[in-house]
């Protein structure tokens, strides 16, 4: 659908160049002398212009005063000390110094980046792997789909974090259920060694998003090239290593830059599950957590606007990785979208 | 592609082969056995997956007594009890209270985000203006942007307007087009609408309004429809927006009510908050019921998430 889109879209843009090109050079010199057909055009032109403006109007209104406006002060709110009832005072690069010294802080980044780092992987290769299980024109696909589809739906609200922190808790479910098989864990909610689990846990089992996305991919393998390796004698691995996976690399990539810049930015689940306090011990003080205790518990906004740049500025440089070692991994080989 | 170049002495011999190598598959006893084993292994991990859903639903007829501790999805204790206790509410406000602010918030939601994307997107495909593709790149940016870096100086601009505890700060953004995702999805829609029509109008002397109105709206209706959806789930389950801005229990949207109902009850009642919390969802699960087939394309096509 993309793809499409784009191609059917590219004569248009050519034409909008050529228009404009004959616009800018043109008009200067004839437009006195010219015939009223060139003054006719001119004025259809502006009429446009300002149509596309008005149209352009609430984004632009949005853009300006919800994001731009407020991501420029956001960056000089966090070069100053400002507790939103005395002017903000200019401290330099105090805030950012002061937090790489902070406990609290490091903590929060080293909890975040465990999450990122084992949940989103783990959430993509289960994506990936009941994907395949259920590419095939069996009957009960689309039953199946829409179930594995349902804690997407409602993973990342408040109602299931309080279900997760009663499954997990002490005597919970889940440790009854381990126990039967004789590996009893105690609670995990109130156990610091066992909340990350548990958390990552919590967005593996969100995977039903990015596998309907994988199993849209999928469709558009050619079933003709798994049957001519089949012919070459490839078996199952081989298949998968050298058909599935390259021809999957866009909507692999797609997924993966997509799950990692969420997973930065979990935060009702953490909030919930640990009452709002990151505990216990600190081991579920995810980054968000910790931006929203320090600006709107403590009040202390230039610092927490500090969090919010290095955030930005760290899914910034991911993002651009992603991007520029996407030309290595990432096949768009022909009509592939 | 590697591997066909790979085996190329084998390939004389290929084409008598799968037949001879694969026999258990032309059967159709070892083709059932197949099916079998498939239906086995998905059913098997359904349950697993839906098991935390399904014990919440149980759980929440249950009595509290049965709840924690108790793996089990049946009980004989089942009662309409804690669905009764939820629906008093917290703090004296009514959960029919918490229903409707969610319901306010999430209607504004679709409205908003329904009017702001086509016509912004109209703007992006249909009408050529100088600036258009700069505009249109910063929509993308803002696709990727975290919502925490903007989140204390829109703070801080709500505040001073005297507009905390209020609905208009979690509305403002989806009548200004500021869920990029939702601008994008009709962006791509729109594209995908054949030219000839809106130029056919032209002709006959239609402006953009007349074309974006009576042409375009009703050609958008699967767009609008995914949109709407995803517009009223994400609003029905946002909990950062409202923790920030309201501060007054009888404004409070459903996911806050439930906040203030952990914090007070403390796994004394755990069976009405496990209520609260089914009640809370119900809306969710019953749109995905029956728009099922919407939300699945609008996953698939355009990366949306749940």
């Amino acid at each position: 659908m993309v793809h499409l889109g784009r191609r059917r879209h590219q004569p248009e843009l050519v034409v909008d160049e050529s228009n404009a090109l004959t616009q800018t050079s043109a008009p200067t010199r004839r437009a006195k002398s010219g015939p009223p057909l060139r003054d006719e055009k001119l004025k259809q032109r502006r009429a446009e212009t300002r149509t596309g403006y008005i149209f352009l109007l609430p984004w632009l209104l949005g853009f300006i005063l919800l994001t731009a406006g407020p991501m420029i002060s956001s960056l000089y709110l966090s070069f100053t000390n400002y507790n939103l009832f005395e002017a903000p005072k200019w401290i330099g690069f105090e805030n950012y110094t002061k937090l790489f010294q902070d406990e609290r802080f490091l903590q929060s980044v080293k909890v975040t980046l465990t999450y990122v780092v084992f949940g989103t992987p783990a959430k993509l290769i289960a994506a990936l792997a009941i994907a395949m299980l259920l590419n095939s024109k069996r009957r009960g696909r689309g039953f199946y789909r829409s179930a594995f589809y349902v804690p997407s739906l409602i993973g990342a609200s408040v109602s299931v974090a309080i279900v997760w922190k009663a499954m997990f808790g002490d005597a919970g479910p889940v440790d009854q259920i381990l126990s039967f098989f004789g590996i009893g864990l105690g609670g995990w909610v109130g156990n610091p060694n066992m909340t990350m689990p548990m958390m990552v846990l919590l967005t593996v089992w969100q995977f039903g998003a990015p596998m309907i996305i994988f199993l849209a991919g999928l469709k558009q393998v050619p079933a003709e090239m798994y049957e001519a390796a089949e012919m070459d004698g490839a078996g199952p691995v081989r298949k998968f290593l050298s058909i599935t996976l390259p021809l999957l690399s866009p909507v692999i990539f797609f997924n993966l830059l997509m799950e990692t810049i969420h997973a930065f930015q979990i935060f009702a689940s953490a909030f919930i599950i640990s009452n709002g306090t990151g505990g216990p011990a600190g081991s579920t003080m995810f980054y968000t957590l910790y931006l929203y205790l320090r600006g709107f518990g403590d009040f202390r906004m230039g610092y927490a606007s500090a969090m919010a740049w290095l955030l930005l500025i760290v899914i910034g440089i991911i993002t651009l990785i992603f991007f520029k070692t996407s030309n290595n991994w990432v096949h768009y080989s022909g009509d592939e979208k | 592609m590697t591997s066909t170049a790979l085996k190329t002495p084998a390939a004389g011999t290929a084409p008598a082969e799968p037949a001879a190598r694969d026999p258990k598959s032309r059967t159709i006893l070892g083709r059932s056995l197949k099916t079998l084993l498939f239906h086995g292994v998905t059913l098997a991990l359904v349950i697993v997956v839906l098991y935390p859903a399904v014990w919440m639903v149980s759980s929440s007829f249950k009595p509290s007594s049965e709840i924690v501790g108790n793996a089990a999805i049946w009980s004989e204790n089942f009662s309409l009890n804690n669905f009764v206790k939820a629906m008093d509410g917290i703090g004296g406000v009514s959960t029919l209270q918490f229903f409707g602010n969610s319901l306010i918030l999430a209607i504004g939601s679709v409205i908003g985000v329904v009017l702001s994307s086509t016509v912004t997107a109209y703007a992006f495909t249909r009408i050529n203006f100088p600036g258009r593709k700069l505009f249109f790149t910063l929509m993308i940016v803002t696709l990727l942007l975290p919502f925490h870096v903007v989140i204390i100086p829109q703070y801080i601009i709500f505040q001073q307007l005297g507009l905390v505890d209020t609905f208009i700060p979690l509305l403002l953004g989806k009548f200004l087009g500021a869920e990029a995702f939702f601008v994008f999805l009709m962006v791509q829609f729109m594209r995908n609408l054949p030219r000839e029509l809106d130029e056919a109008a032209r002709i006959d002397g239609a402006g953009h309004v007349r074309i974006f109105r009576s042409i375009m709206l009703p050609l958008m209706k699967p767009s609008i429809i995914t949109a709407s959806i995803f517009a009223f789930i994400w609003s029905w389950n946002d909990f950062l927006g409202p923790l920030l801005y309201l501060n007054s229990p009888e404004k409070y949207p459903l996911p806050l009510a439930l906040r203030l109902f952990v914090d007070q009850t403390q796994s004394s009642d755990y069976g009405a908050m496990i209520a609260m919390s089914v009640l809370a969802l119900l809306p969710v699960l019953l749109f995905f019921l029956i728009f099922q087939r919407h939300i699945v394309e609008g996953v698939s096509t355009q990366g949306l998430k749940g």
